[in-house]
């Protein structure tokens, strides 16, 4: 594996456009992505945040399921993997003990990691393999049309759910961190800027790192309920709905009602296992 | 003693890959973009502070934001 960079300090500072040309299939564009998807502003910050690592493109894997946020392994230009629905942890899984060098990063949406493929979910966090995990959360199935996942909002209209959704969510951070992920994250595609230094951080551990990331489906979440236009839809979940761990801090249980908070979670170190099955080969092979 | 010059910046719209999803000119600070038809087009491009934030929110690759 190629040596990694010290963390580069924010580029866009120096104002000059980052280049994503490299690390993109230029061919498959434009994406699939609905005009106003988030999809594509979270994809560009992790490969802002991969250029910032400083890895070399074929030592990294992009492993997904199926679901719109799944499609992202297409338009990248490192191995890849689209694998079935719900079971990309498992196909990530096995391909990290084949090639324990990659560093694997696994996209997913919220109805793909929480409830199709929730038992590998977790599971995944236990055993605290070295790999990305990246929930692309929308709060809603968007490539089937619209129904509930495990994380629509009570009261919020879907095609499953059309008087509201009286089911209670799952909060992904709080999953992770209780099945044992070793670092937990949350951002938004709106604070893409500070999205990029958690996907950054999340890559650079040694552990399972589970981040929650918030964006939006203006074509059928957005639509359902009423909320007119792409901006507005970012700016009531993403802008209004998150504060930062700083912001939080200063903030009161009450005014901390309703909202997330963003940033680096949970943080902790456990044995990973690719280097305990490296020890127990050993061990058995009697070395 | 003169002013520093202003600097300058130049915006490229690929309009293959614009979607005319808006997010650009709505978040733009100082409202240099605004929807043309279906796509973005520029309309105060003096100004433009280049604070990349229409390149960083465009989901579709489709904006970016250089020096003149």
């Amino acid at each position: 594996m190629s040596t990694q960079a010290a963390p580069r300090t924010v580029p866009y500072k120096e104002k000059t456009p980052f280049d994503y040309s490299s690390y993109l299939r230029k061919g498959k564009l434009p994406h699939i992505w609905c005009p106003g998807c988030g999809h594509g502003i979270v994809l560009k910050s992790l490969l802002r945040a991969i250029d910032a690592t400083g890895l070399n493109k074929d030592d990294i894997a992009l492993v997904s399921g199926i679901g719109c946020s799944s499609r992202t392994p297409g338009y990248v230009d490192f191995n890849t993997l689209h694998t079935v629905h719900g079971r990309s942890l498992a196909y990530a899984t096995g391909l990290k003990l084949a090639k324990p060098k990659l560093k694997v990063i696994v996209i997913t949406g919220d109805g793909d990691a929480l409830a199709i493929g929730g038992n590998h979910f977790i599971h995944a966090c236990r055993r605290n393999m070295d790999m990305t995990i990246m929930v692309y959360n929308n709060y809603i199935y968007g490539m089937t049309s619209g129904q509930s996942s495990p994380t629509t909002p009570q009261g919020m209209i879907s095609t499953t759910a059309k008087y509201g959704s009286i089911e209670p969510v799952f909060d992904t951070c709080d999953i992770a961190k209780a099945a044992g992920a070793t670092l937990v994250g949350r951002g938004t595609a709106y604070h893409c800027q500070e999205l990029e230094k958690t996907i950054y951080d999340a890559i650079m551990h040694k552990g399972t790192a589970v981040l929650d990331i918030l964006d939006s489906c203006p074509t059928y979440y957005g639509r359902f309920n009423k909320v007119k236009g792409n901006s507005e839809l970012m700016e009531i979940a993403e802008k209004d709905g998150t504060v930062s761990q700083a912001q939080a801090a200063k903030m009161t249980t009450e005014q901390l009602q309703g909202k997330l908070v963003r940033g680096i979670l949970h943080r902790t170190e456990r044995p990973e296992y690719c280097e305990e099955y490296e020890k127990l080969m050993a061990k058995a092979q009697g070395k | 003693m003169t002013e520093p010059a202003k600097k300058l910046w130049r915006i490229e719209i690929n309009e293959k890959l614009c979607k005319g999803c808006g997010i650009c000119a709505d978040f733009c600070p100082t409202n240099v973009l605004e929807m043309k038809g279906i796509i973005v087009g520029v309309v105060n491009l003096d100004k433009c502070t280049g604070c990349q934030l229409c390149d960083l929110r465009c989901p579709d690759f489709a904006i970016q934001v250089f020096p003149r």
